[in-house]
């Protein structure tokens, strides 16, 4: 993993697997407290960051060897914007899934066990742009400084 | 993933012992989860006062865990760190557990 500061705030380059993941979440985490940024606003995004970067590595990565994994932060005063770019598949349809909150008032074997990323992102996020460019899955996650 | 059991009268707390609950772990405690709740009484509680972090894998790994002890036993959770209350607040999994401040107050003999 490398991570490097600039004047807008930081990036982070690293492979699209769990474990760097794992890795990035926390460097992120405790660059957003160097910053001085809430506690409560560095668990929002390291939450919604985790799905969104979870995805990646389960998803776009899921058919192929895990690639490049970007992730450029910038903090400004209003907001936390963060770009996350991965070499891997398409969001099918080339568009962001719904995100409904699964069904919970159901008997005991039918409890939802996953489909809660898309909605923990959608929700956490102030906005959330998906595009495609040369090869490329680009993430855009903003999130508002209260 | 390490977890340890203490038994209480007739309640079990098991205790995670690790800061995360993420997509990198969440089968293993899953599967660890399944050793130590295939055998006890039917009333467990699991201990995530060491949790800091849990993302939607290793909520549904704590889902899960709660669905293999099958319909006549119970696992309510304890101790839930402010992310990690989070998480389950927003998901609306807070309703679907029996969610207790810390350890003493799930299994009241625990303080001895």
């Amino acid at each position: 993993m490398e991570f490097r500061t600039n004047q807008h705030g930081f990036s982070i380059s690293t492979i699209g697997n769990e474990r760097s993941v794992r890795e990035a979440l926390a460097k992120t985490r405790s660059a957003l407290g160097d910053s001085g940024i809430s506690d409560d606003l560095c668990s929002t995004v390291e939450i919604a960051l985790a799905e969104a970067l979870n995805n990646i590595a389960e998803h776009a990565y899921a058919t192929t060897t895990p690639g490049p994994l970007e992730i450029a932060a910038l903090l400004g005063p209003d907001g936390l914007e963060f770009n996350l770019r991965d070499r891997g598949n398409a969001l099918p349809g080339l568009t962001l899934p719904e995100g409904k909150l699964p069904e919970r008032d159901v008997p005991l074997d039918d409890l939802p066990e996953g489909g809660f990323g898309w909605f923990l992102l959608r929700n956490l996020a102030e906005s959330l742009t998906y595009k495609r460019e040369n090869g490329e899955n680009c993430l855009t996650l903003v999130f508002a400084q209260k | 993933m390490d977890l340890q059991t203490t038994i209480h009268e007739s309640i079990n707390v098991i205790t995670v012992n690790a800061e995360r609950i993420d997509a990198s772990v969440a089968i293993q405690f899953k599967d660890a989860m399944r050793a130590v709740t295939d055998d006890g009484p039917d009333h467990m509680v699991l201990d995530l006062g060491q949790v800091a972090f849990v993302d939607s894998s290793g909520l549904g790994a704590i889902v899960a865990a709660m669905k293999q002890m099958g319909k006549d036993r119970k696992l309510d959770l304890a101790a839930l760190t402010p992310d990690v209350a989070k998480v389950f607040r927003l998901t609306r999994m807070d309703t679907v557990f029996d969610i207790h401040e810390n350890v003493q107050q799930a299994a009241p003999r625990a303080a001895g």
